[in-house]
């Protein structure tokens, strides 16, 4: 593994990631779901608002990154609020 | 009562996870790991945080890369797909045409990038190329070496010369594919050939059409090989795209934690445009069985 040059924190956003896939698939057995189509007019399920939330955070992150000077920190709680968005309506 | 989704098959891909786990996502997570560090060789690293990504962001040089790569995506685009659309609508039907026509819009694809790319280096070429030559010849000063305007235009035509078949002969499926009896109530309704082709063809070449344009896209957006030969991104930086600066940044100057924050941030915008084509792609499925 040392040819991977882990980090801490990189090794905590992949178990956070990893972490969130088995929690969606846990749920996606236990309860089963039908899609639904929100305001984006496409079929989603959980997984895919997941995929929705976490490719949209990048890029919150990016622009956060480039545009602002301040912490990354507050584009983290922007992202949450995004996704919760995500969850809710999309 | 409503259907609902049974994701336990998904325990029946456990393997193919295994095998996309060694060759893609290990690999990914590796490149995660080298855009937050610092190394000087020797696999020792050191904690750099988010300094690459901002670095990058606010770089004049991967700006203007992502800017050429945009532009001649969308050149290749403009230029590839109608002119594939009107060679299928102009193809033979049936007979041994047909069957010519097909082998002969097949053999570009068949290149290897790196021949693709050797053959218009040559034949572009002022001494000894036929194209370079004649421009010469004509009178008109053509030299890819020298002029980025002529570098840009080799690009954008070879990529036309290599390319527009796959458009073409996709198209010409989805043509093929449209029973008679459309063109049959066209005839009755005494359609215009236009309006054949805007309320018949079109839309029912759509599906195959949006296949074409996301493959397209990405496959010029990841352009390597061709100008790496052609012009090796030059004369300047005029036809450096995003992965020849890539390559540049990783394997010239082995700068491996710029490069990778570089090449995530390429892989996100890849990421959201596959994404963006196949939910497109998949809805107009789940229309069409609507509305048949």
């Amino acid at each position: 593994m040392g040819w991977m040059a882990w980090t801490l924190p990189t090794a905590t956003f992949f178990m956070v990631i990893g972490a969130l896939l088995v929690l969606m698939t846990v749920l996606a057995m236990r309860y089963p779901e039908t899609p639904r189509i929100g305001i984006l007019h496409i079929e989603t399920t959980r997984g895919d608002r997941l995929f929705i939330s976490l490719l949209g955070s990048a890029f919150i992150c990016m622009a956060w990154l480039g545009l602002v000077a301040a912490s990354l920190w507050w584009a983290l709680i922007v992202c949450l609020i995004y996704a919760g968005a995500v969850f809710r309506w999309v | 009562m409503e259907k609902t989704v049974n994701q336990r098959a998904w325990l029946l891909v456990l393997p193919v996870f295994l095998l996309v786990a060694f060759s893609a996502v290990i690999p990914l997570m590796t490149v995660v790991n080298y855009s937050v560090q610092d190394t000087f060789g020797n696999n020792k690293f050191f904690w750099a945080g988010l300094e690459w990504f901002s670095e990058l962001l606010h770089s004049e040089r991967l700006w203007s890369a992502f800017g050429r790569q945009i532009a001649f995506s969308a050149i290749i685009l403009a230029l590839e797909v109608p002119l594939g659309v009107f060679v299928a609508l102009n193809m033979p039907k049936k007979g041994i045409w047909a069957s010519v026509c097909l082998v002969l819009m097949a053999l570009p694809l068949l290149i290897p990038w790196n021949v693709v790319g050797t053959i218009w280096q040559i034949f572009s070429r002022v001494d000894i190329g036929l194209l370079g030559h004649t421009l010469a010849a004509m009178g008109i000063d053509y030299n890819y070496t020298r002029d980025p305007l002529a570098a840009w235009t080799t690009l954008v035509v070879m990529d036309v010369w290599h390319w527009t078949s796959l458009i073409a002969l996709l198209s010409y499926a989805g043509l093929q594919s449209i029973p008679q009896a459309y063109y049959q109530a066209a005839k009755i309704d005494q359609a215009s050939r236009l309006d054949v082709f805007r309320f018949i063809e079109l839309p029912k070449m759509q599906g195959v059409l949006m296949i074409a344009i996301l493959i397209r896209f990405m496959d010029s957006f990841m352009i390597y090989t061709e100008p790496f030969v052609i012009t090796g991104g030059g004369p300047g930086n005029s036809t450096t795209f995003l992965s020849i600066d890539l390559v540049k940044m990783a394997l010239g100057q082995f700068d491996l934690g710029p490069a990778a924050a570089f090449s995530l941030m390429y892989f996100l915008v890849v990421m959201l445009v596959s994404w963006v084509f196949y939910t497109v792609m998949t809805n107009m499925e789940k229309a069409d069985t609507f509305h048949g």
